[in-house]
């Protein structure tokens, strides 16, 4: 009887449900979109940052002491190097999954057609392998990643993986004007050490102090400066965590925090947390965050996670008036049959546990449509804004479901006082 | 002892008298037509004795059980097992099926038994109706629906209010039928109504004014 009486109601008030179906609806699609772009926003904003380049450098620990001492960070300070081989203890950390690029740099200056400019070594695609403790980890990386603003102005990437890490260059687009250069021309390079000749196979344009540089492969540059297996810096990217303020208190000095402290922000993907373990698997190495980028990264999420929160919460607060506003509509049409009910001896509870399973089907029916349109608009989001799909998370489900189900609990609340309220005596009889 | 006793009931709503000091007692089996014109307390009166409401003053005494201060529970309690009621709109909750809406009472009383829900279609001369939605019904044959719901859990009193008040001439006399068939069987009947043709055949007659009994006769035509 009370299944026949609930499927009564969705027959007799086919219209009222349909409308609360979709104000439900309405509210968890804009919630799914929501918390999945704002669940996704993480890495998303973080792969669009890095199209500013890395967000970790790591240095030899002489190098940034001496960085600090004096503030400065010109190249004829930099005297130390990375040992090329300690290269692949980044992938031993506990996030290397969050790094996502990285390339050994490494510089001289030599002389070019006359006049002293400066090479840098690095990787660009390089197929990287690293054993240790019989585990192998392979990464395919370079600074083709970590410099996406970089215009190809003429020719293309030096990509080790199609031409292969010989003597091959590509060069400024300043440096090239003021020289003739094409891409296919030999160039000549001469350091007190040796000299090189290198195929150019691309002019880029960066808009800065690069232009007027040369980029080569990293051996030519370790043969050139008399280096071999040495590296003056790595740069990395990876994927982090909004700085809060356990992260402030971490980068200040981990050994403050306490016991759970430490836990939470050693397995957080913070950067300063990320730094700390780089430099834990590479202990000469000194990690630090390139500020300006961690800095803006945190502030972004942070702004884009609150504005997406105020959107569900208002998309809530308005779905629950529509709730409210539907259901008590709905309940005083059948004041009536309440009332009626009440006559023949339902206690409140039965006809509020009538009613809200009622309005708590409706709800599922409305929150599953909600769920996938919502899916829809991430999609939408996702495309439009960071040029790819966002994934559907068995979490925002969740936790689209239990905001469902509450915000139809609290928009009956109103309806519910009215149920309970309702005097059978006034309704069936008319008044006194 | 008697089935229900009003004894000083006053009903006040603002400065409202209702019901004014009302003596009333009912025995087992009788028929009683509660006539006035509207404003008289003859809806107050009903809300009362069916335990619908309570008294700002006065006692109500059911099968000997002062219900005067009891809990809205208890009253839900108590009308569910001791009153049917019928009712001038029907009230017949439209997706559900005459039938159904005889089991509707008998859900909320205790559990569902078509073959007695039927047995009570049956007894205001429906069985063949049984299926059949009330929109598909007659008015007349709705009261006779609201009479069956009434009956189903065998109350001790029947508690009508203008049960003919929207009937035709035809259906008016069917339901009056069906009232003096219950009446014959032993079911106590209380009847609120305007219509003088259901106060001639009931057993006893009760007028109220302004929320005062002014006559209280046995029928000498029932």
């Amino acid at each position: 009887m009370f299944f026949r009486m609930v499927k009564g109601t969705f027959v007799k008030q086919w219209k009222k449900m349909l409308m609360l179906a979709l104000t439900i609806a309405l509210g968890a699609s804009i919630a799914t979109a929501m918390l999945s772009v704002m669940l996704d926003v993480g890495d998303r904003i973080n792969e669009e940052l890095k199209a500013y380049g890395s967000n970790i450098i790591v240095v030899p620990q002489s190098e940034a002491v001496r960085s600090k001492l004096y503030d400065i960070e010109g190249e004829s300070v930099e005297t130390d190097y990375l040992r090329e081989q300690r290269i692949g203890e980044l992938l031993t950390i506990f996030w290397a999954n969050n790094i996502t690029d990285f390339a050994p740099i490494s510089d001289t200056y030599a002389d070019f057609d006359g006049s002293e400019v400066k090479l840098i070594g690095t990787w660009y695609n390089h197929h990287f392998e690293f054993s240790k403790k019989g585990s192998v980890y392979e990464r395919d990386t370079g600074i083709i990643n970590l410099r996406t603003w970089w215009d190809i102005v003429e020719g293309q990437w030096l990509d080790e993986q199609s031409i292969g890490s010989g003597e091959y260059a590509m060069v400024g687009s300043l440096l090239a004007r003021e020289h003739g250069i094409k891409v296919g021309d030999r160039i000549s390079v001469t350091t007190e050490n040796s000299s090189e000749i290198l195929t150019v196979v691309g002019l880029y344009d960066s808009g800065d102090i690069d232009d007027s540089h040369i980029y080569t492969t990293l051996p030519v540059v370790q043969r050139l400066s008399n280096t071999e297996n040495l590296i003056k810096k790595i740069e990395v990217s990876a994927i982090t965590s909004p700085t809060d303020e356990l992260a402030i208190k971490a980068a200040k000095n981990p050994s403050l925090l306490s016991g759970d402290e430490y836990d939470l922000w050693y397995c957080t993907a913070y950067v300063s947390s990320i730094c700390f373990q780089i430099q834990e698997a590479i202990a000469e190495a000194s990690a630090t965050a390139v500020r300006q980028i961690a800095d803006s990264e945190g502030k972004i999420l942070e702004k884009t996670e609150l504005l997406m929160s105020l959107i569900t919460f208002m998309s809530l607060v308005g779905a629950t008036l529509g709730v409210s506003n539907l259901v008590t509509s709905s309940v005083m049409e059948r004041s009536g049959e309440i009332a009626l009910l009440k006559a023949v001896g339902a206690q409140n509870i039965q006809i509020t546990t009538l009613l809200l399973t009622e309005f708590l089907i409706t709800a599922v029916f409305g929150a599953l449509g909600g769920y996938f349109m919502g899916y829809g608009f991430a999609e939408i989001i996702g495309r439009s804004v960071f040029s790819s799909s966002v994934e559907m998370s068995g979490m925002v489900a969740f936790v689209v479901t239990v905001l469902i189900f509450s915000i139809t609990i609290l928009g009956s609340i109103p309806a519910i006082r009215i149920v309970l309220k309702l005097r059978p005596s006034e309704v069936l009889h008319g008044g006194h | 002892m008697s089935l229900l006793e009003l004894k000083n009931v006053s009903k006040v709503y603002g400065n409202l008298r209702a019901l004014d000091s009302v003596n009333l007692t009912v025995e087992k089996g009788e028929w009683i037509a509660i006539m006035g014109p509207s404003g008289s307390g003859k809806s107050t009166m009903m809300n009362i004795i069916g335990c619908l409401d309570t008294p700002s003053s006065g006692h109500v005494i059911l099968e000997g059980r002062d219900i005067t201060k009891e809990s809205n529970r208890a009253l839900t309690e108590l009308h569910r097992d001791k009153i049917g009621f019928v009712f001038q709109q029907f009230y017949l909750i439209n997706y559900l099926t005459a039938l159904e809406n005889v089991m509707v009472a008998q859900y909320y009383h205790s559990m569902t038994d078509e073959k007695e829900a039927m047995a009570a279609l049956e007894r205001v001369g429906l069985k063949d109706r049984a299926k059949h939605l009330p929109s598909q019904l007659s008015g007349g044959e709705q009261q006779r629906v609201c009479i069956a719901r009434a009956l189903i859990n065998s109350p001790s009193l029947i508690l009508a209010d203008e049960p003919t008040g929207n009937l035709d001439e035809a259906n008016e006399n069917m339901v009056i039928d069906i009232l003096k068939k219950l009446h014959s069987e032993g079911t106590s009947l209380v009847v609120v109504t305007h219509d003088p043709e259901v106060g001639e055949v009931a057993q006893r007659v009760v007028k109220l004014s302004h929320g005062k009994i002014v006559s209280d006769e046995m029928n000498t035509h029932s």
